[in-house]
């Protein structure tokens, strides 16, 4: 059985998904951070509960964009296959 | 005998847009797709809901105590008042309508995979004009709310005025608002309508009853809190550029 390029292409490509989303890691590391201080703000300040969930929240989501971008990077990989002729 | 594989073979995972039918607009092909269905019966949902509540309140006695889908349209009324005023002080009755707007479009949209449809979010031609409104806004607030010599100072802001070597690089960030909101949402929607359709493609058989608790989390959950955020970003680039006659 012969390795055609193509195959050699959705091979890598595969690869380089499985790569890509490996930048789930640094908003993991910082969704985290941001919960444990927010965690620690409630501990010292219950009343402001409200406003320190919605600026969490809000902090958490934009840094999850660079792991969505590694994910979308992925999804081209996979499934659009741009490298493919 | 045969037992039926637990995972099913790749081919039966659906998650991709579909084209209806095709016309031709000056030569080129245009489609239409499956997101444009989901839309337009998000936006019937939403006009008739907006019909219903103009008659509720048309109707509604001045006087008496509010009661059953009155009580719900204030309340849905009051915590997106509420939300707008927090953020952006003053200015909030001008842009309340916009972001109330965008709000519930969004919302509607997200949860609607609930519905069987697939979320027009998780479609980039859905997300980009959004995006590209909210960017337009921005930029009609900082014109019309800054004279030009502060808006041409803020841009070569860590350096004096005279020296605009800054003035490419602020560029550039101010071009990556439309595209970081867009792609947040619809990364996250997309993300979300990729595992369902993974989990109902790859495990068919025994995909009883335990994925409702995945549409909890990625439609409803996920959902409202990017719905959340991209009014929540909209407001504050917006109130960023009211500067102090907010």
């Amino acid at each position: 059985m012969g390795i055609t390029g193509q195959d050699l292409i959705l091979a890598c490509s595969a690869i380089g998904a499985g790569l890509a989303v490996i930048a789930g890691i640094g908003p993991g590391i910082g969704q985290g951070i941001a919960a444990g201080h927010a965690a620690a703000a409630v501990g010292r300040n219950p009343g402001a509960q409200g406003q320190i969930m919605s600026t969490m929240l809000l902090g958490q989501a934009v840094a999850e964009t660079t792991g969505l971008y590694g994910l979308l990077v992925a999804m081209l990989l996979l499934f659009v296959k741009p490298l493919v002729g | 005998m045969s037992i039926q594989p637990l995972i099913m073979a790749s081919d039966n995972i659906d998650f991709m847009i579909h084209g209806l039918f095709s016309y031709n607009v000056l030569g080129h092909e245009v489609w239409i797709t499956t997101s444009h269905v989901c839309i337009l019966i998000v936006m019937l949902l939403l006009i008739g809901f907006a019909f219903a509540a103009n008659r509720t309140f048309a109707k509604a006695d001045a006087l008496a105590a509010p009661s059953g889908f009155q009580n719900a349209l204030e309340l849905i009324i009051e915590l997106l008042s509420k939300m707008v005023e927090g953020s952006m002080g003053n200015a909030a009755p001008r842009y309340f309508n916009y972001l109330g707007t965008i709000f519930l479009f969004i919302l509607l949209s997200n949860i609607s995979g609930l519905l069987g449809l697939r979320p027009p979010t998780a479609d980039y031609g859905t997300t980009l004009p959004l995006a590209i409104i909210t960017f337009c806004l921005i930029h009609f607030a900082q014109f019309k709310h800054n004279s030009l010599k502060s808006i041409w100072v803020d841009m070569c802001s860590p350096l004096p005025p005279w020296l605009p070597i800054w003035f490419p690089i602020n560029l550039i960030s101010e071009c990556a608002v439309p595209v970081s909101l867009s792609l947040r949402l619809f990364a996250n929607v997309l993300s979300g309508t990729v595992i369902m359709a993974l989990v109902y493609g790859l495990l068919s058989t025994i995909a009883i009853a335990w994925p409702s608790v995945l549409h909890i989390y990625f439609d409803l959950f996920s959902g409202a809190i990017q719905t959340y955020v991209f009014t929540m970003l909209t407001m504050t680039y917006i109130s960023q550029q009211l500067g102090d006659s907010k």
